[in-house]
């Protein structure tokens, strides 16, 4: 059993103050997910949780079973414990999955020589073409295909706690229900904890949380049970001092790659 | 007081045993005709100073710290030359795997020649330029003097090689030639004259290499005719010691739809340039031009190009990618050139740049000439360092940061290395290990005149 715990987060880009006291617990095998109208800081507290450079971090504290992730580089957090599927994996040429996962595996003290054989396994079960898997990293996948690929990332590298950031976005129903039911497994069978950060509503259809955080302007204002999402949906975040409220379609940025558009 | 007799040349005097004079130039052995190329060379030579930077073609290069007098022609006979392959080209040659000829040249003489006897049969010839009846015609034939370096190369050529093939034949394996030099303050001039037949097909793999520690000049010149409708691969590895410079010229004519892939791994030498000129003289012809350059420590890269397109629809794509780490310098200049006539030309030049760290430096200089309408031509060039979202991606995924980097500059490299038409496919694997060994490797740890140059081609994948 262990624990993320995130204490009075506070982080920026560029000397502007994004995250303003992020206050959250997640234990293994929840799922929480965290909404929030655009600008929030939903995204910035995936990339504050996972190290990105370009952000500034100004307080508080990331710890997994105490364990200070703060002061950590992105790979040691890795190794740590935790995982970011991204909201826009990136493209990078002539590096093949297959490859960097044998490096990670190595780095971390496991057996490489698995690779192969889970990332095929875990390739079928969410329906990723498994060339895909020799080929370089997201260069040319289809917007369902890297998102499909981030899933089976997930499942082989086994960490304790994910970040799914905006994993539903460029995905059909098909695969949101593939990838969706892939992270329930994950969290029943191997006790995974998931803060999935999304801005639809569709997502949690799928991947029921046990507790739904709304972020506004860099804070968590409120904190409920499954139904809040149905709520907001209804209710906007006006409330909060917001007119935005959760998108049942796609927004623009994704429009592109996603067919609810 | 040289030798006289045409055929093998006699080798009378111990090296080294001068600088550059026109003596020496005239007392290279080899057949007559060959002996007054050299004079009129030499002549060419010794007319104009040497350039200097405020060339354009000259520019960024280190011409100006080249101390000539340091090097001398090799000429002498020191014994019998060692027939073995040195123990430093057995992963080369391994790797390569079947070929149809191989030659071994050691400090400019033939050690060994080998050419599969039924490709002798069809009129396949791999062997000595200066024993080619028609060598006087060949010499010269595509590479002319562009500079004071190919007239001095020629001045002071050893008996070249020729690699030949007649109309229509194929040649199934790498034809191999290894160049290796090893007598501390030679100077050697290499020539190779490739003649692909009319329909045939032929890839040659030319390697050089010098032990680290070893002060050598090079100045080899490479001409490929490449013959209507002939495919043709050239593979130029230079792995030259790190007290070795290199002023090369690689010259290229390419008929009517034929197609000549030439592919340059650059990874040793302390100064290591060529100039590389292909003219598209035939419609329909097409020339791939691929380079991958790896420097570190203080070693300078230093690559001009020119796509000459002066026939119609012909279509020339160049991929030159580099990297520099430590405090090494890169240069890339090109020139599309389409001339009056080539109309429907298709060309493409892309030049791309990793620096690796703040000491290094690269520069990259496209440039177009256009003397046509009816024409395709695009240019990109970039400078820069390795991609912090890229590196981010993998940590993100527990991948440690300078292995990260590896697998980027690996990635960044197949682009040329595991390019679906880079000859000789079977190397990949070698020379993806050779970019690795120089990654993060350390030059100033090297012992003075230990190790190998950087990057090696060593040990089996």
């Amino acid at each position: 059993m262990s624990t993320l715990e995130i204490r009075d987060l506070r982080a920026g880009i560029g000397g502007k103050e994004i995250l303003r006291g992020v206050d959250l617990t997640v234990a293994s095998g929840e799922v929480h997910a965290v909404m929030g109208p655009n600008g929030s800081g939903k995204s910035t507290l995936a990339h504050v949780l996972m190290g990105r450079a370009e952000y500034e971090v100004t307080g508080g504290s990331v710890t997994i079973d105490g364990v200070e992730l703060l002061g950590l580089p992105t790979w040691k957090r890795a190794h740590a414990g935790l995982f970011l599927a991204m909201q826009y994996p990136i493209e990078v040429p002539g590096v093949a999955l297959d490859e960097a996962l044998r490096e990670s595996f190595a780095a971390s003290g496991r057996d490489a020589g698995e690779v192969g054989d889970l990332l095929v396994k875990e390739a079928a079960r969410v329906g990723l073409d498994p060339e895909l898997l020799s080929r370089a990293i997201n260069v040319e996948f289809s917007g369902g295909e890297k998102k499909a690929s981030e899933t089976v990332q997930l499942a082989v590298i086994r960490p304790r706690f994910a970040v799914l950031d905006e994993i539903d976005s460029g995905l059909d129903l098909d695969l949101l229900r593939a990838v969706s039911r892939r992270v329930e497994a994950q969290t029943s069978e191997d006790a995974l904890g998931v803060l999935a950060i999304t801005h639809y509503n569709r997502l949690l259809h799928e991947l029921r949380p046990d507790t739904v955080h709304v972020l506004v302007k860099g804070r968590i204002v409120t904190s409920g049970g499954p139904d809040l999402p149905e709520e907001l949906e209804r209710t906007g975040y006006a409330a909060y001092g917001e007119d935005d409220a959760p998108a049942t379609s796609a927004p623009g940025r994704a429009a592109a790659d996603d067919p609810f558009a | 007081m040289g030798p006289t007799g045409a055929g093998r040349p006699l080798f009378r005097e111990r090296y080294p045993l001068s600088t550059f004079t026109a003596d020496a130039s005239a007392a290279l052995p080899g057949p007559a005709w060959l002996r007054a190329r050299r004079v009129e060379a030499y002549e060419r030579f010794a007319a104009a100073p040497l350039p200097t930077e405020a060339e354009e073609i000259w520019r960024y290069s280190r011409i100006g710290a080249l101390d000539l007098d340091a090097f001398a022609p090799v000429t002498g006979d020191d014994g019998p030359v060692p027939e073995g392959v040195p123990d430093e080209l057995v992963p080369l040659l391994r790797a390569t795997g079947e070929h149809s000829a191989m030659v071994l040249v050691r400090n400019g003489r033939i050690a060994l020649a080998h050419l599969d006897p039924a490709l002798a049969a069809r009129g396949v010839y791999v062997g000595s330029l200066a024993d080619a009846p028609d060598g006087a015609d060949l010499l010269g034939s595509v590479a002319g003097p562009v500079d004071a370096f190919v007239s001095l190369s020629t001045a002071f050529v050893s008996e070249g090689l020729l690699v030949r093939v007649p109309r229509g034949v194929v040649v199934p394996h790498p034809v191999v030639l290894l160049h290796w030099v090893d007598v501390p303050g030679a100077a050697l001039f290499p020539r190779l004259v490739v003649q692909a037949g009319e329909s045939s097909q032929v890839t040659v793999l030319d390697h050089i290499g010098s032990p680290a520690g070893v002060a050598v000049f090079v100045a080899p010149v490479v001409e490929l005719d490449v013959a209507d409708n002939a495919n043709a691969g050239y593979l130029a590895i230079q792995e030259l010691g790190r007290d070795a410079w290199q002023i090369g010229y690689h010259a290229s004519r390419v008929g009517a739809d034929a197609t000549l892939t030439s592919s340059i791994v650059a990874l040793g030498g302390s100064y290591a340039r060529v100039r590389t000129d292909s003219e598209l003289a035939g419609r329909g012809g097409t020339s791939n031009l691929l380079a991958a350059y790896f420097g570190d420590g203080e070693q300078m890269h230093d690559f001009r190009t020119l796509q000459d397109h002066a026939a119609p629809r012909t279509t020339s794509k160049l991929l030159f990618k580099g990297a520099v780490e430590d405090e090494s310098h890169a240069v890339y200049s090109g020139l599309i050139r389409v001339r009056k006539g080539a109309a429907g030309t298709d060309a493409a030049q892309t030049n791309r740049n990793l620096v690796l760290d703040a000491g290094a430096r690269a520069d990259s200089v496209p440039n177009l000439e256009i003397e046509e309408n009816d024409v395709r031509c695009t240019h990109a060039s970039a400078v820069g360092p390795v991609d912090e979202d890229q590196r981010y991606y993998l940590e993100a995924r527990g991948v440690p940061p300078e292995v990260a980097e590896r697998l980027i500059v690996l990635g960044f490299f197949d682009d040329v290395i595991a390019h679906r038409s880079a000859p000789v496919p079977a190397l990949r694997p070698l020379l993806r290990a050779a970019v690795a060994a120089k990654l993060g490797r350390d030059a100033r740890a090297v012992p003075p005149g230990g190790g190998g140059p950087g990057g090696r081609l060593s040990g089996d994948e």
